[in-house]
């Protein structure tokens, strides 16, 4: 941020705006330091929970969208063998979501037996963890992104993941699917076929190096 | 966080893409977790990193509260290593990118004679990733895929303009400002190095690429 007197900088741009010419400044500063974020109140600092990656969320501790996975599954044993958890991010890439989006899914992946990660910032805006319904004074909050996570038996993943396909074409936003497992002695790992065979193709993810210790 | 995970490309795009990151589990091991975060990054800084980085305190790209109008035509990036893992200050997660599989499975190799007991992750093409992690004398613990984006896909940006946003999974590189640097590289407003540094100023937790974003701006302006 620049500190400039904002009288100045106006000047200067009815000047070169006279003479058909404009500056080509860094896209990245504020000549006059004139943005700052204004405080916010229940239920639209929601918004800076799900939005902010510097903002800690309160119900995890954890920055960012506020869930391990299993990024520390080598700690926690969170997934075990034969297990997978599911990450369905709502609004990602930075296009957004309302709250009430996401509730469409969580009701219909609870009315399939889903039960939802207690530690996740998700499930703790739910009221009823059983139908998946969240708050309803946060359902018209819009952010940037939010993360659903569960886990099934390996075996149900095909149905999982063409329910959140079907449900995913009536919501008003893209979503970004994740899943994972435990691999193993051999690094092998059983989803590799699964998904093969459910016709997902996958090049990117997260390794876990089994580093993590108690 | 999942912000690593969802990257755009094909399995090629991903060759100088290799994100190591260490994160504590809340409440279990996260005592004493800072001094160890503090050690993986000064580890890091012996690989050859392009960027580094902490979710709470900010990476080595940073934006500046203290400008004046010479930024304009003369920008110095200052890249202190230093501050980055003196910043450290709660457990939370560091994160260190790195541009080749040589320099990744060193870092590692490193990592696991330290033995700082986090959890340690790479995030890469999934063949790329478990060949590292072999490299170093590791097999992989757990694995998570992306499956790619699902809904309303034609909100979404085009190819190009897609790699390079999603390098910021948390969204804090809009397709619009992504789309106007590519229009200036293109156009020999920005050089393909100066737009990716600028990229790479918005992405406060360090796992943006410059040096993929780089090859990206200049492979757009080569066929534009």
């Amino acid at each position: 941020m620049e500190k400039l007197n904002p009288t100045l900088v106006r000047g200067i741009r009815r000047v070169l705006k006279a003479f058909r010419l404009r500056f080509d400044p860094e896209p990245d500063v504020c000549p006059t330091s004139a943005i700052t974020p204004d405080e916010l109140s229940w239920p639209r600092v929601v918004r800076r929970a799900f939005s902010d990656p510097i903002v800690t969320h309160e119900s995890t501790g954890v920055h960012g969208r506020g869930t391990e996975e299993v990024k520390t599954n080598d700690v926690t044993n969170r997934i075990g063998i034969g297990e997978v958890g599911y990450v369905i991010e709502f609004g990602r890439p930075t296009v957004g979501v309302r709250f009430r989006d996401i509730e469409k899914m969580t009701g219909a992946l609870a009315a399939i037996g889903i039960e939802f990660e207690p530690k996740n910032p998700v499930t703790h805006m739910m009221t009823d963890q059983k139908t998946g319904k969240l708050r309803d004074d946060i359902l018209n909050e819009k952010i940037l992104s939010a993360i659903v996570e569960f886990k099934t038996r390996i075996e149900n993943v095909p149905v999982v993941l063409n329910r959140v396909k079907e449900v995913s074409t009536t919501l008003d936003t893209v979503v970004a699917v994740g899943v994972s497992t435990r691999c193993g002695e051999n690094g092998d790992s059983a989803l590799d076929d699964v998904l093969s065979e459910e016709g997902f193709s996958f090049v990117r993810g997260k390794t876990n190096l089994g580093l993590g210790k108690l | 966080m999942t912000n690593t995970l969802h990257r755009y490309g094909s399995a090629d795009s991903f060759n100088d893409d290799f994100i190591v990151f260490a994160i504590p589990a809340r409440g279990i091991n996260d005592a004493n977790a800072v001094e160890k975060q503090r050690r993986f990054l000064e580890i890091a800084r012996k690989h050859n990193p392009v960027n580094i980085g902490d979710a709470s305190h900010g990476a080595l790209f940073q934006s500046s509260k203290n400008l004046n109008p010479a930024v304009h035509w003369r920008r110095k990036e200052q890249r202190d290593l230093e501050s980055v893992v003196n910043c450290v200050s709660c457990p939370t997660t560091v994160s260190a990118v790195f541009d080749n599989a040589d320099d990744t499975v060193a870092f590692v190799k490193e990592l696991k004679q330290a033995d700082l007991g986090l959890s340690i992750n790479i995030s890469a093409s999934l063949d790329k990733a478990q060949e590292c992690a072999r490299r170093a004398g590791l097999e992989r613990h757990s694995v998570e895929y992306s499956l790619g984006f699902i809904g309303q896909t034609d909100r979404i940006a085009d190819r190009q303009v897609l790699e390079i946003a999603t390098m910021c999974g948390h969204g804090m590189l809009s397709f619009s400002f992504v789309r106007k640097l590519l229009e200036w590289v293109k156009q020999g407003r920005r050089s393909p190095e100066q737009a990716s540094v600028t990229l790479a100023r918005f992405c406060s937790c360090g796992i943006f690429n410059p040096t993929r974003a780089c090859r990206l701006l200049e492979e757009a302006k080569k066929h534009s």
